[in-house]
């Protein structure tokens, strides 16, 4: 038996399933299940990371409730794929907010955004405050450059230590040597799959949404939202090049390369969670673990306001709300990247993780 | 909400692979469509949920098939499974059109894929559908809506209006918005067999019948089957002819599917519940011979025998839903089977005393086999020896039965006088017995479903115009 009662139910399904197969073209994880003749907890968390919740395996399913046999796979590894996250969490004494995690998020979220508002009005007049700032350097009057930084360097640090704490305890549960360099064609595999979601379409036809008709709309706005995210963090990644390579300071004009960027990549981000959003509410509740779904709203919910708040900072930088703007957009900000570890954001990370494991696999067992 | 007070151009009495096909080419032929489906909605399509592929011919490889499977080796197939109780114009008429289907079958909506783990040997000769059966059957009720095909659920038929061989009207059990009684210009039948009415099948298998598991929904009763027979329509195929499978024996009484069935006979010895064997258990490879064994069950006291074998084969074939029941002695393990230990024991001994050595390969017809033993076996026999030793009980799995309305090429039912119907027209399970006197290969089930379900609805609608 395993350590917990969603996995005894998750080898309970493995097992009829690696007795039917006829999901295997489905996605990866009916492949990776039928390399195996019996599943220990790091496998059932492998099979639960590796699933992109495309539904399809439940509709084709002629086990599925009402049937006897009650095979729900996707609801069932949607669970597992939590319970996993927390497992995970490093440092473990933060394991619990994955299971309070909407009330968490809000609350850090409110509390940096306020901080931020009264660090400026604290350390400012109003007069700086309100002011109309343009030109080079307009942002810094309210915050010193420095200062920016070294509190967000700290806090992406803190994240990036955490989520790889995390995948190693993860990489060390599903049977992967620690410290083993994944190949690179594995590696490039696994980029590839999921930089194309190509288990989410649900075997071709797309993914399965609220009812038996599959549409490729949740790929579509994932890819919004994914890309939107990695352009917003190029904006800022080249803004910083600029600043301490070139010397040249923000805000930069809308022609400049972060401005592009950043406004390319927010439009994403906020089409992206709108439709993520709308489909999560509409999405047949058989399909998913229901007590996610504070954590799924509030990490949609974090890279909306992400956006929206930087691009209200984009149009109105030149007037007297540019200050306020500046904290509610780094209160934001500051938050997302505090909680990244211990949210909806892990999913990518191990579902990465996940797919590089199986890219392995494959290759040790001929398919390339 | 379906008008039901219209006279529809074709009526379709059933919801499987058949069903479908025809309802989707009477309606791509311009005919209206209604199709009345007696199960609910998640139990719709009779076994064609539990099918997953199907076996039609090709002249050369494709991205799904690893090799050609000619028109002429389809036929020496079906020849040999049936020992030549087929109807040769229909038989040949079929594995030509199947060819075809390949295709038309994917601009229904339905998607091929490599056959699956576990069934390499059917890589040639079977297109496996992505997801299985009912996805299949998915994508074809997605096409049927979007084409406009009207179809009721929970709508089971009581009675069938016929008259000299003209289909009139059909009654339903439970009306809807007042209507029960359905007017058609045709009708297709395409309702399945009688594999889950027991009492039926005790008219040919006495009280057996009661040991049968069935393999496919409780749905599957052949009362339109039988209001076809007693109305004049003139029957074809043996009425005690099946297509069953040795099962798990604690599967559920219905609808298990695939995944109860064992592929572990080769490995090992089956015995009866007397501990004592009772078939030539190396005599083909599966899965040609895979069919056979649920009639040997039936056949045995109490329909009850299990697969023994030991640890040295426990991992040899596919895994399975239920564990194996092991012993540490083949006494304990009889014991924990309810069967004389003593009797297991020198079965077990007899049977290794009379192995040969030999090269064991379970992908041929290899050289291990037994001498002097009755019965013997006469491949794969290899010595049961290695503790622990397991066994699965099985029973008679029941897919579908063979009795049926006997139809010509135009998927169009033959009165008992030999006349054909005016209207009337079947396809699938219940006409399969055209096809298949005896016996069964892999996916033959759904091309007989396909085939006869495409004309019979492009007859059916062109009846209607003429």
């Amino acid at each position: 038996m395993h350590g917990t009662r969603i996995l005894d139910e998750a080898d309970r399904l493995m097992t009829v399933c690696n007795s039917c197969r006829y999901c295997e073209g489905l996605c990866a994880v009916f492949p990776a299940m039928e390399m195996r003749r019996s599943f220990s907890d790091g496998d059932l968390n492998y099979f639960a990371n590796l699933c992109h919740a495309c539904g399809a395996c439940y509709t084709d399913c002629q086990f599925s409730p009402p049937h006897e046999f009650n095979v729900n796979v996707p609801q069932t590894l949607a669970i597992a794929r939590a319970e996993s996250y927390a497992a995970y969490a490093w440092p473990r004494a933060f394991a619990g907010i994955f299971a309070r995690n909407g009330l968490v998020i809000s609350l850090i979220s409110a509390l940096s955004v306020a901080v931020f508002i009264l660090g400026f009005a604290a350390w400012h007049d109003r007069q700086i405050l309100f002011g109309v700032h343009t030109g080079p350097g307009a942002f810094y009057k309210l915050m010193p450059h420095n200062a920016m930084a070294a509190l967000f360097g700290a806090v992406f640090l803190y994240a990036i230590v955490a989520l790889i704490m995390g995948v190693r305890a993860f990489w060390r549960d599903i049977g992967e040597p620690v410290g083993m360099k994944a190949d690179a064609g594995s590696l490039w595999q696994a980029i590839r799959d999921a930089g194309e979601l190509r288990y989410l379409d649900g075997g071709g036809v797309g993914c399965f949404n609220e009812d038996d008709r599959p549409t490729d709309r949740r790929r579509l706005y994932h890819h919004f939202t994914f890309y939107g995210f990695l352009l917003c963090f190029a904006s800022t990644s080249v803004a910083t090049l600029y600043h301490y390579l070139l010397a040249r300071e923000a805000p930069y004009a809308w022609w400049d390369a972060p401005v592009v960027l950043g406004t390319f990549g927010g439009v994403g981000l906020l089409i992206g969670p709108i439709g993520l959003l709308a489909g999560k509410w509409k999405r047949d509740p058989v399909l998913v673990d229901q007590k996610q779904m504070g954590m799924d709203t509030a990490f949609i919910v974090m890279l909306f306001l992400t956006s929206l708040t930087g691009m209200a900072l984009l149009l109105l930088r030149a007037t007297s709300a540019m200050g306020p703007l500046l904290a509610l957009h780094l209160g934001v900000v500051f938050a997302l990247f505090l909680t990244m570890p211990y949210g909806k954001f892990v999913h990518g990370i191990y579902r990465f993780t996940a797919l590089v494991r199986y890219a392995r696999e494959r290759r040790a067992v001929g398919h390339v | 909400m379906v008008d039901l007070s219209r006279k529809f151009d074709v009526l379709v009495i059933g919801g499987g692979n058949a069903a479908l096909c025809a309802a989707i080419s009477a309606r791509r032929a311009g005919a209206s469509v209604l199709v009345l489906e007696g199960a609910p909605k998640f139990y719709r399509g009779g076994n064609t949920r539990h099918t997953r592929n199907m076996r039609c011919a090709h002249d050369a490889a494709t991205e799904i098939l690893t090799g050609p499977y000619t028109e002429q080796e389809f036929w020496d197939d079906l020849l040999r499974i049936t020992g030549g109780q087929t109807d040769e114009e229909l038989a040949r008429f079929m594995i030509a059109e199947s060819k075809d289907i390949l295709d038309w079958i994917v601009e229904q909506g339905v998607r091929w894929q490599p056959s699956l783990g576990g069934t390499l040997s059917l890589g040639r000769t079977n297109s496996f559908f992505l997801g299985g059966g009912r996805a299949m059957l998915n994508a074809l009720y997605l096409t049927a809506e979007k084409l406009g095909v009207e179809i009721l659920y929970d709508a089971e038929v009581t009675d069938l209006q016929i008259e000299d061989g003209m289909f009139l009207s059909a009654r339903l059990k439970q009306a809807v918005n007042g209507a029960s009684e359905i007017r058609a210009s045709a009708l297709v039948a395409a309702a399945g067999g009688f594999e889950a009415n027991i009492e039926w099948l005790k008219e040919y298998w006495g009280e057996a019948a009661d040991n049968f598991l069935i393999r496919g929904t409780p749905y599957n009763r052949g009362s339109i089957l039988k209001m076809l027979l007693a109305r004049g329509v003139q029957d074809v195929g043996d009425p005690t002819q099946c297509h069953a499978v040795a099962i798990d024996a604690r599967a559920p009484k219905f609808d298990g599917g695939i995944i109860t069935r064992h592929d572990s006979v080769v490995f090992g010895i089956v015995v009866n519940k007397h501990a004592q064997r009772f078939y030539d258990e190396g005599e083909d490879i599966w899965p040609k011979r895979y069919a056979i064994w649920g009639r040997l069950v039936a056949a045995q006291p109490d329909q009850i025998a299990y697969i023994v074998f030991d640890a040295s084969v426990r991992h040899s074939f596919m895994p399975t839903l239920f564990p194996p029941i092991e012993g540490a002695t083949i006494a304990e393990l009889a014991t924990k089977l309810t069967l004389d230990p003593a009797a297991l024991e020198k079965t077990i001994s007899e049977f290794n005393a009379a192995v040969r050595p030999g090269t064991f390969d379970h992908t041929i017809l290899d050289d291990c086999r037994t001498e002097g033993l009755s019965p013997p076996k006469t491949h794969w026999a290899r010595r049961i020896e290695t503790a622990p030793y397991y066994a699965y009980p099985v029973r008679p799995g029941i897919t579908f039965t063979y009795l049926g309305t006997r139809v010509n090429r135009e998927a169009r039912m033959l009165m008992k006088d030999g006349k054909p119907s005016a209207n009337m027209f079947a396809a699938g399970e219940i006409m399969a017995g055209n096809v298949l006197g005896k016996g069964y290969a892999a996916g033959i089930g759904m091309t007989i479903g396909s085939v006869f379900g495409r004309v019979a609805g492009r007859e059916a609608a062109r009846n209607v115009r003429n």
